[in-house]
């Protein structure tokens, strides 16, 4: 693979105020060819990650394992306590009396399932980061308040500073902005 | 005919104002936290503050003297401290219900009252978990309650719904507090966006771990979102099921029965949505946010408390009827002492409160009379910590054999520290409210496209950006 120097600048964005807007402009830059593109809106828009090319997220499967792995852990544990390391004869019950463990079990499966939900999508979205070249756009301040952005990385193939923007700026969007890193 | 009932639809009141705007929405939620703060929050603070002082000094005066301060002995020892805990974690139910299973149910109207009930549920939590610690008597060694490592080579006691407790109600706190914090996280980055000084753009942006509203991150967000509200439901009813059993399990009359998980739950929510109601109404007349929460909202949670204030009902009605059906004496006697006994006046607060006054949500009139769903939702608290004083104290001080018979009586540090830790409460809302969005900024404005019908919302706001 020939070695690549870093482009000059991380992206172009074109900015849009309304959530119709962005998601016609997701479809265009999306037929264009464009590939390594995001879209920043202050609220979830429908459609706009498939529109974008991405369709599914594994998060689910990581939630459901954590929630397995929770459930047997915390079960083994039971199990452990009253059979192996300290059998003690409670209300002539057998050691093994599993449906008393049945709400740990429940409660420490929730358990792993909520904490893998909040980390798996941090860690899938590559949170915390608190530097983004994104940020360095003044304007990018409105994208959490009532602006939508489309952003075209300069890691996608078909970039190209000028066609890029002038690709952009077809789209009819409010302002089109270089992004520095 | 059908022009009427089309106008009726037409008149239905909104659960939004229609002017609202993307950007409007964030200005007027962010300006209670970046603008000034009205007389009555400072006032609030400091009534609360003052209790704050009392649950400190009576906790302190607890740890430092023992449990004797309190009215517990045999064969009333779980007196007050209990009673509380129950009430509290009650409470601390209807956040959770609002936030998951009415997400699930795709209930939209739940954006505007989730927050401050999930910030509610967490507080009124907290307040639940001081008291089984302070009944400990001996605070510092709380951690036996957990299975850990030691070299006495003990576990704890698994097969008892005590320690099912320990674990319903620390994951109950914990997924309650994770699907709290990834709903604020938009809100965080919406915060750091507006923030008008350097040290609170910080502060909002480490909290919201550089959030940039990316299309991928909407979709894992609302995935795990999603995923919380689907663990979160069945855990709202496994807490107070669990809490139930508690009493199920032990052989106490009254307390030794099936109906108490079910009961337990619905009484729950019962008193949560009261609550929700008595922080709504003020909050909303204080701030202004008659916009956010509307009459619809009011009406709704009158109508979600007829629901549970019936099976309430029904649980006292068939605890009656199995007194009776049984054909045990000592079952009936039970239930004409909790009617005519020396505490009878605590069954009849019950009745009152939960089952007469509920009686008048049937109306639309009375749902939709802000002053009077205010005073039922008080009534409705104070009945249902009345139930848990029925069923607590009243089943304990009259046991099958009547030489084991005696009387409770709360000591003035039984009523500092519930009135305390009513202070807390309000301290942790007061400053909630003044430091977190109390009403979620990103799904208001999901309901601004949607009560816009998918056009565009008329943009009359451009917030300020160029510093």
């Amino acid at each position: 693979m020939p070695s690549r120097t870093r482009p000059d600048i991380y992206g172009i964005t074109a900015e849009f105020d309304s959530a119709e807007a962005v998601l016609e402009a997701a479809h265009q830059v999306r037929a264009a060819g464009y590939r390594r593109a995001e879209a920043y809106t202050p609220f979830a828009v429908q459609g706009l990650p498939e529109a974008l090319g991405f369709h599914r997220t594994g998060l689910p499967v990581i939630v459901l394992t954590f929630g397995i792995f929770g459930a047997i852990a915390g079960f083994f544990m039971l199990w452990f306590a009253n059979v192996v390391s300290y059998p003690w004869n409670i209300g002539g019950r057998p050691p093994n009396s599993w449906p008393a463990f049945v709400p740990i079990t429940f409660e420490l499966g929730v358990l792993g399932a909520g904490v893998s939900a909040l980390v798996g999508m941090l860690a899938l979205n590559r949170l915390p980061m608190p530097y983004h070249p994104l940020f360095n756009v003044e304007r990018f301040e409105l994208a959490s308040q009532n602006r939508f952005f489309i952003c075209i990385e300069s890691a996608d193939a078909q970039f190209n500073r000028d066609a890029t923007r002038a690709f952009l700026e077809s789209l009819r969007p409010l302002a089109v902005t270089e992004v520095p890193w | 005919m059908i022009s009427t009932s089309r106008e009726a639809v037409r008149t239905e009141i909104p659960v939004l104002r229609r002017r609202h705007t993307y950007g409007s929405v964030g200005e007027r939620i962010s300006a209670i936290i970046f603008g000034p703060a009205p007389f009555g929050w400072y006032l609030g603070l400091g009534v609360a503050m003052l209790f704050i002082g009392v649950l400190t000094y009576s906790v302190w005066y607890l740890i430092y003297q023992g449990v004797g301060i309190w009215g517990i002995n045999i064969p009333v020892a779980w007196g007050f401290a209990i009673v509380n805990f129950v009430w509290w974690i009650g409470i601390g139910h209807a956040g959770t219900f609002i936030s998951a299973m009415l997400l699930l149910m795709r209930q939209n109207w739940r954006t505007s009252i989730n927050r401050f009930a999930e910030a509610m549920t967490l507080f009124a939590v907290a307040c639940a978990g001081m008291f089984p610690l302070l009944h400990l008597g001996r605070i510092w060694v709380f951690y036996w309650l957990f299975p850990y490592p030691n070299v006495m080579r003990l576990w704890p006691q698994f097969r008892s719904p005590l320690v099912w407790d320990v674990f319903a109600v620390s994951t109950y706190f914990t997924v309650s507090l994770i699907f709290w914090y990834v709903g604020l996280i938009p809100d965080l980055a919406t915060l750091r966006d507006r923030a008008p000084n350097r040290l609170a753009k910080m502060a909002y942006g480490v909290l919201a771990l550089g959030w940039r509203g990316a299309s991928r991150h909407w979709q894992r967000y609302q995935t795990a979102y999603l995923l919380l509200a689907g663990l979160a439901a069945p855990l709202v009813v496994s807490v107070h099921s669990v809490v139930g059993m508690d009493f199920a399990a032990a052989i106490v009359p009254g307390w030794h029965t099936t109906i108490m998980p079910p009961y337990f739950v619905a009484g729950a929510i019962f008193s949560g949505f009261a609550m929700v109601l008595t922080l709504a109404i003020p909050l909303r007349a204080v701030y202004r946010l008659h916009d956010f929460i509307t009459i619809k909202h009011i009406d709704n949670c009158g109508k979600l408390m007829l629901v549970t204030g019936l099976i309430v009902a029904y649980g006292y009605a068939a605890e009656l009827f199995m007194g009776w059906y049984s054909g045990d004496t000592f079952d009936w006697y039970l239930n004409l002492n909790r009617l005519a006994g020396p505490y009878g006046w605590s069954y009849c607060t019950i009745i009152v409160c939960n089952v007469l006054v509920a009686q008048f949500l049937w109306f639309r009139r009375v749902r939709q009379n802000v002053p009077l769903m205010f005073l039922i939702s008080i009534l409705v608290q104070v009945g249902m910590w009345t139930e848990r004083f029925v069923v607590v104290i009243v089943s304990l001080h009259r046991d099958y054999v009547p030489s084991a018979w005696g009387m409770y009586a709360p000591t003035k540090y039984d009523w500092s520290t519930l009135l305390g830790t009513i202070g807390f409460f309000l301290a942790c809302f007061l400053l909630f409210c003044r430091i977190l969005p109390v009403i979620s900024i990103a799904e208001m404005r999901e309901l601004v496209r949607a009560t816009h019908g998918g056009t565009r919302p008329p943009e009359d706001f451009e917030p300020k950006y160029a510093k």
